[in-house]
């Protein structure tokens, strides 16, 4: 039997768990765990800038991936610099653990020198937190970690490790478990027979049914059975802005994502169905805007593997509860066999329908001789790169039109924050994804306010060489906030303007990067094939664009999903 | 409507704070709440009393349900049930008062517990409406101090809540 200190049965713990890369920042809580992880080479650590980033690229990796995320930072401020990462984890349902140190047990609860009650700091915005109590437990509370991170709904998961934990001198035997039992935490492994037959029973009989699909299609590793589902019904596809790529955009099917800003096509489709078929979505505010309006003569089944997004706004008629691959895997075997066809007449006809609302907006939008416009700088993107990307947003403005324009064939590479909405995810996101998909195109798409709140990470894209491609869609505002002053503060700009933004061409030259301005529209497609063609450099790419640009289509404030602006003056 | 939830609870630090945690996360109301360990010193026996409708109910017992530690739960108002409130109380108890409260602590089953020269402790168990009835009895005017426990339930019957 192998005896081994705390901090080395940690990292030996990670090894065995698979985790490759952890993304962290030292400190005095930590040290022990920093000097285990110096003497072993499998487990490769890198070095951020700032906490918040750390999180941010070990959920880039994670969404990219599809495995959990590791994160290692010191007590307190490096602990409490993590909370906004893990909420926007939290919020996405991403599976993730985060390390963190903590002062020595004995110090705990006497305000010691950067001690943070990090179980309680974090505990709204976990899956769930573990604390280590005797070196010899780590083994199982980290095993016990990753499994509750990467299982049923996936979230994050805080260690939280007191230093005496690690001490180097004091040894323990140490074995890896194999399997981890938690009797009070069971994720459904498939869905209820009686429910599912139900279900497909009422989508054969829909004469207009609509299928709404979710991150959890993504994260559920679930888009081949949807795909085959979708295709074999013939039935229209809409998903959220979470559930991007789970359905190849540039299929006939598909009628882009819905919501706030989803396609005129979408919501409409959503408001005059009679059925919805969610599939790991959960009915957001963003999605049904007002839920007393939603889709009044709709019936809904529900497929989600947390009973508690089920029902939460939007009432299901028949809830599924379980893992969507397996659901619809299930559902995919009942459409086989039953004898009931869908009603193709209905069908033709809802279709009939659905290409007239296609026609009617088709997501137009203003072009102009020589402002660049941020939606043709996207679609020129997608163009350049065949729709092939790994794309990182930040939130804002150019995260919507980044959704809107650029068109996604596959799972995994939208990475944006959709639930919480935090302005600095993109780059440390961008850079979590390049460091596993050296050769593929990854960009970061962004504006001169969110690239800001990360913008220190371009040192760490230096040191690990993560030639990522940053399009800075610049319009000299806080676009969203600006486009909603404009539309309900009679463009009162409250602060939506920075006076002084830094020349960003200097800024990426003296972080060691490229910068290139791109400020003339004819400019715009040499410049971008230039920058595309530097593969081994990080390009910081400016482009100014349109400043009074506004995102449409846009649901109406506490209206229905089919009540919309188009465009600035039409509204219907 | 008022409810009665009892919950097993892992017995481990911190796992109160979960719960209590997530009623004022989801803005859920918390009336009373109870919790001590069982005969399995493993688990802890929560009961917590919260109002809402019935939507907002099956929220609270699908996301009490999310947490890791929860082993096992039921809405004990969903079938029938026995409710218990234990209930301290200090009363001003002088001359013919002390008389006075004597029959009423009889009449509601309760006991004097201590009693001083102008001050009777008197104990009352029974579901909550039956202590707010007591105090309605002897009038505020009279109560120095009240303690009361929350309400603790079991289902009545064969039913038992357990692993």
């Amino acid at each position: 039997m192998e005896l081994l200190s705390g901090a080395d049965m940690l990292i030996r713990s990670l090894q065995d768990e698979g985790i490759e890369y952890i993304y962290g920042y030292p400190g005095g809580a930590a040290l022990h765990i920093y000097d285990a992880l110096f003497r072993q080479d499998k487990v490769k650590h890198i070095l951020v800038r700032h906490e918040q980033a750390a999180v941010h690229m070990a959920d880039g990796y994670a969404r990219a991936t599809g495995k959990p995320g590791t994160v290692l930072v010191t007590s307190g401020p490096g602990a409490t610099n993590t909370i906004t990462g893990i909420a926007t984890a939290f919020m996405d349902s991403i599976p993730m653990v985060v390390l963190c140190g903590q002062v020595a047990s004995h110090l705990i609860g006497e305000d010691a020198f950067q001690e943070t009650d990090m179980i309680g700091v974090s505990r709204p915005v976990v899956k769930h937190n573990l604390s280590v109590r005797h070196p010899e437990e780590i083994p199982e509370v980290i095993r016990k970690a990753y499994y509750i991170a990467a299982t049923g709904r996936p979230g994050p998961v805080v260690v939280d490790i007191p230093k005496d934990m690690t001490t180097p001198n004091e040894r323990y035997e140490y074995t890896y478990p194999k399997k981890v039992k938690l009797r009070s935490y069971n994720p459904a492994i498939r869905g209820h027979a009686g429910q599912i037959k139900k279900a497909v029973d009422m989508m054969l009989a829909a004469k207009r049914p609509v299928i709404y699909a979710g991150g959890g299609v993504i994260l559920g590793k679930a888009s081949g059975q949807l795909t085959e589902l979708t295709r074999m019904l013939g039935y229209p596809l809409t998903n959220t802005l979470m559930g991007i790529g789970c359905y190849p955009a540039s299929d006939k099917q598909h009628l882009g994502w819905l919501g706030m800003h989803g396609t005129y096509e979408a919501n409409m489709a959503m408001h005059h169905s009679d059925l919805i078929l969610c599939v790991g979505a959960r009915f957001d505010d963003r999605v049904t805007n007002a839920t007393e309006k939603f889709c009044p003569g709709a019936r809904i089944i529900h497929i989600d593997i947390d009973p508690a997004s089920i029902s939460k706004t939007v009432e299901a008629d028949v809830p599924i509860v379980g893992p969507v691959d397996a659901v619809l895997k299930e559902m995919l075997s009942l459409v086989k066999e039953s004898k009931t066809r869908p009603d193709a007449d209905a069908l033709a006809s809802w279709w009939k329908q659905i290409d007239e609302w296609r026609a009617f907006h088709g997501m137009r939008y203003e072009t102009s001789p020589d402002v660049i416009k941020p939606q043709e700088v996207i679609e020129l993107l997608c163009k350049l790169t065949n729709g092939e990307a790994f794309v990182s947003s930040d939130v804002g403005q150019h995260q919507m039109f980044a959704a809107q324009y650029y068109k996604f064939d596959k799972p995994n590479r939208w990475i944006n924050s959709g639930g919480l909405g935090t302005m600095g995810f993109g780059l440390p996101a961008a850079m979590g994804i390049k460091l596993t998909h050296p050769d593929d195109e990854v960009l970061c798409i962004t504006g001169e306010g969110s690239i800001q709140m990360n913008i220190q990470e371009l040192s760490t894209c230096k040191q690990y060489n993560l030639p990522v491609k940053i399009i800075n869609l610049n319009n000299q505002a806080l676009g969203m906030v600006k486009q909603w002053q404009d539309m309900n503060y009679e463009s009162r700009h409250s602060q939506s303007y920075m006076e002084s933004l830094p020349d960003f061409i200097k800024l990426a030259e003296a972080y060691g990067h490229v910068g290139v301005r791109i400020e003339k529209k004819e400019d715009l497609e040499t410049k971008l094939k230039e920058v595309l063609a530097m593969k081994d450099k990080l390009v910081f790419v400016d482009i100014l664009v349109d400043r009074f640009e506004h995102v449409y289509p846009m649901q109406v404030a506490r209206g229905s999903m089919k009540d919309m602006w188009l465009s600035k003056t039409e509204r219907v | 409507m008022r409810r009665i939830i009892s919950v097993l609870l892992e017995n481990e630090p911190g796992a109160l704070s979960r719960v209590v945690g997530l009623f004022s996360q989801r803005n859920y109301n918390i009336e009373t709440l109870t919790v001590a360990p069982t005969e399995d010193e493993t688990l802890s026996r929560l009961t917590v009393t919260t109002t809402g409708s019935d939507k907002v109910i099956e929220q609270i017992t699908k996301q009490l349900n999310k947490l890791i530690e929860v082993v096992k739960l039921v809405d004990l108002t969903e079938g029938a049930h026995i409710e218990r409130e234990l209930m301290l109380v200090k009363l001003k108890a002088t001359g013919s008062q002390r008389a006075e409260i004597k029959r009423t602590v009889d009449i509601f089953r309760g006991q004097i517990v201590d009693v001083t020269s102008s001050v009777y402790t008197v104990q009352l168990a029974g579901d909550s409406d039956k202590l707010d009835g007591f105090i309605q009895a002897v009038g505020t005017a009279g109560v120095l101090e009240v303690v009361r426990t929350g309400v603790s339930g079991i289902a009545r019957g064969e039913k038992v809540l357990s692993l």
